[in-house]
């Protein structure tokens, strides 16, 4: 039987090394290793999105990386998204638009609007419905979701103004 | 997932070498968005070999007159955001920003789509429309296959021990040529295709000089339909030749039916997409 690898990443900006198996998905070490449980299991293959996180700039299904694909990676997690107590403009408008119920799905809608609003600063309807297609929510409906990002484009325009 | 040993080679040569030795207990990995999923679900490995590493795999060389030479482990979003590669191929476009969604694309690559050969593969259709060929790196040396020999039954491929694919070749798009992916699914994204049309057309004088449409999820494989391509060459272009050939894609589609669509509906499928794909297409060639 294979030993552990020694993986070596940055997580929300900081150095983070871990020792994980090499089945274990980046999800798994994420919340089993380090104690980031903020991403979610949902399907655990990719259709779901609730496990979503930003790697080297880009958005990824966690539970369809392996945890040591992540060596020599930049990562970054819902724990990120917030400076200190300060929530991002997407938190935000999630919380007054109620643009969440259980709360499972909110994680992955969250990285991964973050990235988009971080390349496309006002996306149409359409725009946001497709990049945001490999996100499920079965409590809400997506109307609130939709517009929750919409407003929080709108303001992060506004503060940039 | 059960116990897997990991390997990232940083060359062909050790790729093949690992492959070679270790033959059915090792398993390649690009992006991995299929083959993570395969192995929970219990597809025997003991070794997970990932190709990320290995620079020639994860290069896009583009050139007016050589073509497209894409490396096998790219993902589908470097495809789509290199602005020659979309000027160029906008048909292998539509494919690359429609395989599953935005973190989907984020890992997939087109050369792992290509293995993974599923009949219902989004980006083979319009690879075989394009005449790529796989590049191939074995113990024997290197070779080349057509797409459209490529997959040989759901999961098969010609890939011997030891072989992968290192990258998929497309030749330069030759002035006023066209080609378009589409595929028909029951909601706007994130499905498998219940069925798919790729096509490729060269124009001349009103008249087509030359085409090729291949199909998916309608076959054990791909199916690249020639007479339907064939039947265009030297007619005008209107909406009866068209038509025609929408129907020979239509008559040979050879479905089965599941909980994805009946046989009937299928073929009626091939019919509809033919013909649309054909006239984006179309279109395409006349501003190319």
């Amino acid at each position: 039987m294979p030993g552990k690898t020694h993986v070596q990443t940055i997580i929300n900006g900081e150095h983070v090394d871990f020792l994980c198996e090499p089945r274990q998905s980046l999800l798994e070490c994420l919340r089993d290793i380090i104690g980031l449980t903020g991403s979610k299991e949902g399907c655990n293959d990719g259709n779901c999105g609730a496990c979503t996180v930003e790697m080297d700039g880009r958005i990824v299904t966690s539970c369809l990386v392996l945890g040591v694909e992540a060596e020599g990676s930049e990562i970054g997690t819902i724990e990120g998204v917030a400076s200190g107590s300060t929530l991002h403009p997407i938190q935000q408008a999630f919380l007054e638009g109620a643009a969440l119920q259980c709360g499972i799905c909110t994680p992955g809608f969250i990285v991964a609007s973050k990235s988009l609003l971080e390349q496309n600063p006002n996306p149409t309807e359409h725009e946001i419905r497709f990049w945001l297609a490999n996100n499920l929510c079965r409590c809400t409906g997506y109307d609130k979701i939709i517009r929750a990002v919409q407003e929080a484009a709108g303001r992060m325009q506004e503060a940039t103004v | 997932m059960k116990w897997v040993d990991y390997a990232s080679p940083h060359s062909v040569r050790e790729a093949v070498d690992l492959l070679a030795e270790r033959g059915d207990d090792a398993r390649m990995l690009a992006g991995g968005t299929d083959i993570l999923v395969l192995l929970r679900g219990g597809l025997p490995a003991k070794l997970v070999v990932d190709v990320k590493d290995i620079p020639e795999l994860n290069e896009i060389t583009y050139d007016p007159t050589a073509g497209l030479t894409l490396g096998a482990a790219v993902p589908c979003y470097r495809v789509y955001g290199n602005a020659a590669v979309s000027n160029a191929y906008p048909g292998l476009i539509d494919a690359a920003s429609l395989i599953g969604g935005t973190q989907i694309q984020g890992r997939a690559s087109i050369g792992g789509n290509l293995c993974n050969a599923a009949p219902s593969g989004d980006s083979i259709p319009v690879l075989i429309a394009l005449e790529a060929k796989a590049n191939i790196a074995g113990p024997q040396g290197t070779r080349q296959v057509a797409v459209e020999d490529f997959c040989t039954a759901p999961r098969q491929t010609v890939l011997k021990r030891g072989e992968i694919v290192t990258s998929i070749h497309l030749p330069p798009p030759a002035p006023r040529t066209g080609a378009r992916y589409l595929r028909f699914i029951p909601r706007n994204e994130m499905d498998i295709a219940v069925a798919g049309v790729g096509v490729s057309v060269a124009l001349d004088n009103g008249s087509f000089s030359a085409a090729r449409i291949a199909l998916a999820s309608v076959a054990p494989t791909p199916l690249f339909v020639t007479e339907a391509g064939e039947a265009l060459v030297g007619q005008p272009v209107n909406d009866a030749s068209v038509q025609k050939a929408a129907e020979i894609a239509r008559d040979a589609a050879r479905p089965i039916t599941d909980m994805r669509g009946t046989i009937e509906y299928r073929k009626h499928l091939c019919e509809v997409l033919t013909r649309r794909a054909l006239n984006t297409a179309i279109e395409r060639a006349k501003e190319g």
